[in-house]
C-alpha cells in the first residue's frame, strides 16, 4: 500500500508539455546557480589574493610594526608602517559623515513617512534619490572648492585639506540612502499599531518616536550601516579634499589621509608593482575588508536582538 | 435590593450561570441614566463611499451599549467615529455630530487627542507593540501620552488581572507582547485600554478570537466595568449582547435600524430586518 494510489487515474500523464516545461525550469535553474557560482569565484579569489599578498607582506613587516605604530611612511626613506594613521583617516572622516547624515536622514524619513501628505512625499522621495546619483567626484570638488572656502570662515584654524569638508560632503552624498530607506521601513509598519497608537491618545510625534521608528528598527540600522559602509569605502571625496598625509588625530581640521585614499595614491604613483611598498596596498585593502566584515557583523548580530524583542 | 442583580435571560443564555451574580449595579441605575455620548446625523464615508447614512444614538453613562449588525454594515465604523479615529484613515471624512458629556467632539476646537485620551478602544483585530514588552504593552498608553506612573507594576498586574491574562503572563511579562497567541494579544489590548481608566470603552469584537472560558472572563469584566465606565461593543454574537449589553443597537447597511433595551431588540423587536437578523435569517 503506498501514497501513489491516492492519486486519481483520470490525472493526465505527463505530457510533452510538461517535459518541456521541465526542462525550461532545470535550464533556468542552472542559468541562476552559475551565476551565483560567478559571484561566489569572484569574492573568493578577491579574498584569496588579498590573503596571499597581506601574507607577503606580513612575512617583511611585522604585525607589531603594523598595529603598534601610529606612523605611516612606507614610501619614505625612513618607513613607518603604523595602520592607525589611515584607520584614524577613515574613523574621522566617517564619523563626520555619519553624525551628520543619520540625524538629518531619520528626520527626512520621519517626515516623509509620518506627516508629510501623499503628494509631497511622492514629489520629494525620487528628488532625493537624484542627490544619491551624484558622482562622487563631483562632491569631492564640491567639497574642497566650496565648502572647505566656506567652512574656513567659521571655523579657526581650519586647513585647505582637512577631515572636516569631504566628512560632512559625505555626510550629504549618503544622507539620500539613509533617509531612503529609513523611510521604506518606516512607511512598511503596519498601520495598524500606529492607530493603536493614536486610540491610546498619543500624538502624532510621540507615534512616529516611541511606535513607529522602534517598530522599524531593524530596517532603519541596516540603512545606517549600509551608510557608514559607503563612508568607510568612499574613496573619491577623501582622496580629493582631506589631504594626503597620513596622521593620527582626532583634529577634523587637519589633513588626513584614509585607508581607501592611499590605496589610490599607491595606484596611480609610481610604485613598481611587486615590491613591499606596492603590497602596503592589500595589507591596507586587508584593514578595509575586516572593518567593512565587522560592521555587517554588528548590523547582523543588532537584527537579531531586535527581531528575538530583547532591545526593547 | 431585588434590581441588583440582572435577570438572567435563559432564552438567549447557554449557560445563564455565568453571569457575574454578585454584582451591584451602581446607585444611579434605579433612576433615568445620563447619556455620556450621543450622535446626531452622524455620516461617514471612506472615499466616495458613504458607509453611515446619519447615525443619531444615544450612549447611556454606566451601562454597556452593543452594536450589531451583519459584517460590513459599519460597526466598526460607527465606533471609530466615536473617538475620533475614523478620520485617521486616508481619505475618510465624518460629518454630523458626536458629543461627548454634551460637547461636540467634531468641533474645530476639540483636540482630537484629547478625546482619544477620554474615549479607550479595543480594535477588532489585535494590535500589541510588536517592540514593546508585555509589562510595557500594558503601560504603552501612559508612556505615549507622557505619564510616569507612580507604581507601574502594581498597574500592570490590575489591568491583566481584569483582562483575564494575569495567570498567564505573569512569569514572562519582559516577553515581546507579540510573542502571546491571538486571544491573548487580544487580552493583551484589553489590559492596555484598561490601564488608562477611560471615561468610555469602546471595544470592537474583543472576544473575537478568545476561547469560551476567556470570552466569559471578558464578560465578566464587561458586566463589572460598567460600574465605573461607559463600554460600547460592537458584537457578531447574539448570546453576547444579550448577556452583557443593557442596550443594543442594530445597525444595517450603514443605518441604524433599531435601538433600544436588549430585552426589547431581543424579545420583540418592532423592525422585521432586526427581527431577521437576530434570528439568524440573514447577515
Ligand atoms: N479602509 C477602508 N477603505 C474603504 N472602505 C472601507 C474601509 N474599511 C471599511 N470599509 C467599508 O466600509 C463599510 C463598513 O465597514 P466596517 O468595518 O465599519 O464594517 P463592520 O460592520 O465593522 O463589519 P465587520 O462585522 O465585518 O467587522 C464596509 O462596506 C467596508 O467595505
Ligand atoms: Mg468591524
Amino acid at each position: 500500500m503506498s501514497i501513489h494510489t491516492a492519486i486519481p487515474a483520470h490525472l493526465p500523464a505527463r505530457t510533452a508539455l510538461h517535459e518541456r516545461r521541465r526542462l525550461t525550469e532545470r535550464l533556468v535553474g542552472a542559468v541562476l546557480f552559475a551565476c551565483a557560482i560567478v559571484s561566489l569565484i569572484t569574492t573568493v579569489g578577491i579574498i584569496l589574493v588579498l590573503i596571499v599578498e597581506t601574507a607577503g607582506f606580513f612575512q617583511e613587516v611585522s604585525l607589531r610594526d603594523f598595529f603598534g605604530d601610529t606612523q605611516w611612511t612606507p614610501l619614505f626613506a625612513k618607513k613607518h608602517f603604523g595602520i592607525w594613521a589611515l584607520v584614524a583617516g577613515t574613523a574621522l572622516t566617517s564619523a563626520i559623515a555619519v553624525f551628520t547624515a543619520v540625524p538629518l536622514g531619520l528626520l527626512a524619513a520621519a517626515y516623509l513617512s509620518e506627516f508629510a501628505e501623499e503628494r509631497v512625499r511622492r514629489v520629494l522621495k525620487p528628488i532625493m534619490e537624484i542627490l544619491a546619483g551624484i558622482p562622487t567626484v563631483v562632491y569631492g570638488y564640491f567639497a574642497l572648492t566650496f565648502v572647505t572656502p566656506l567652512l574656513q570662515k567659521v571655523v579657526p584654524g581650519l586647513a585647505g585639506f582637512n577631515a572636516l569638508s569631504p566628512g560632512l560632503v559625505m555626510g550629504i552624498m549618503i544622507f539620500p540612502t539613509i533617509a531612503s530607506l529609513s523611510e521604506d521601513a518606516l512607511y512598511a509598519v503596519p498601520t495598524s499599531l500606529r492607530e493603536a497608537a493614536y486610540a491610546l491618545g498619543a500624538t502624532r510625534l510621540a507615534t512616529t518616536f516611541r511606535v513607529v521608528i522602534p517598530s522599524a528598527f531593524s530596517g532603519i540600522v541596516a540603512a545606517i550601516i549600509l551608510g557608514v559602509s559607503r563612508a568607510v569605502g568612499e574613496t573619491m571625496i577623501v582622496t580629493i579634499a582631506a589631504g594626503q598625509q597620513p596622521r593620527f588625530t582626532f583634529d577634523p581640521r587637519v589633513p588626513v589621509e584614509t585607508m581607501t585614499a592611499y590605496i589610490v595614491q599607491v595606484s596611480l604613483g609610481d610604485t613598481p608593482t611587486g615590491t613591499l611598498e606596492f603590497r602596503t596596498i592589500f595589507a591596507v585593502g586587508m584593514m578595509l575588508f575586516v572593518f567593512t566584515l565587522a560592521l555587517n557583523m554588528v548590523a547582523h548580530r543588532l537584527r537579531q536582538h531586535i527581531l528575538k524583542g530583547s532591545l526593547w | 435590593m431585588e434590581h441588583a442583580l440582572k435577570t438572567p435571560r435563559e432564552t438567549s443564555s447557554p449557560d445563564p450561570t455565568r453571569r457575574p451574580q454578585t454584582v451591584v449595579r451602581p446607585a444611579e441605575e434605579s433612576g433615568t441614566p445620563q447619556v455620556k455620548m450621543r450622535t446626531e446625523l452622524l455620516r461617514a464615508w471612506f472615499g466616495p463611499t458613504e458607509v453611515l447614512k446619519g447615525i443619531s444614538l444615544p450612549i447611556l453613562k454606566n451601562r454597556v451599549t452593543a452594536i450589531i449588525g451583519p459584517s460590513g454594515c459599519g460597526k466598526s465604523t460607527l465606533l471609530r467615529c466615536l473617538n475620533r479615529m475614523h478620520e485617521v484613515v486616508p481619505g475618510a471624512r465624518v460629518e454630523g455630530k458626536a458629543y461627548l458629556d454634551e460637547q461636540n467632539i467634531y468641533e474645530a476646537s476639540v483636540n482630537p487627542i484629547r478625546v482619544r485620551q477620554r474615549i479607550g478602544m479595543v480594535f477588532q483585530k489585535a494590535n500589541p507593540f510588536p517592540t514593546m514588552s508585555i509589562r510595557n504593552n500594558v503601560l504603552a498608553g501612559l508612556r505615549l501620552q507622557g505619564v510616569r506612573p507612580r507604581s507601574p507594576d502594581e498597574l500592570v498586574e490590575k489591568a491583566l488581572r481584569q483582562a483575564a491574562l494575569w495567570d498567564e503572563v505573569k512569569d514572562i511579562l519582559d516577553r515581546s507582547g507579540v510573542s502571546l497567541s491571538g486571544g491573548q494579544q487580544q487580552r493583551l489590548c484589553i489590559a492596555r485600554a484598561l490601564v488608562l481608566e477611560p471615561e468610555v470603552l469602546l471595544m470592537d469584537e474583543p472576544c473575537s478570537a478568545l476561547d469560551p472560558i476567556a470570552t466569559a472572563k471578558i464578560e465578566d469584566l464587561i458586566y463589572e466595568l460598567r460600574n465605573s465606565y461607559t463600554v460600547v461593543i460592537v458584537t457578531h454574537n447574539m448570546q453576547q449582547a444579550a448577556r452583557v449589553a443593557d442596550f443594543t443597537a442594530f445597525l444595517y447597511l450603514g443605518e441604524l435600524i433599531e435601538y433600544d433595551k436588549t430585552d426589547t431588540i431581543f424579545r420583540t423587536p418592532r423592525d422585521p430586518r432586526t427581527e431577521a437578523y437576530i434570528t439568524g435569517r440573514f447577515g
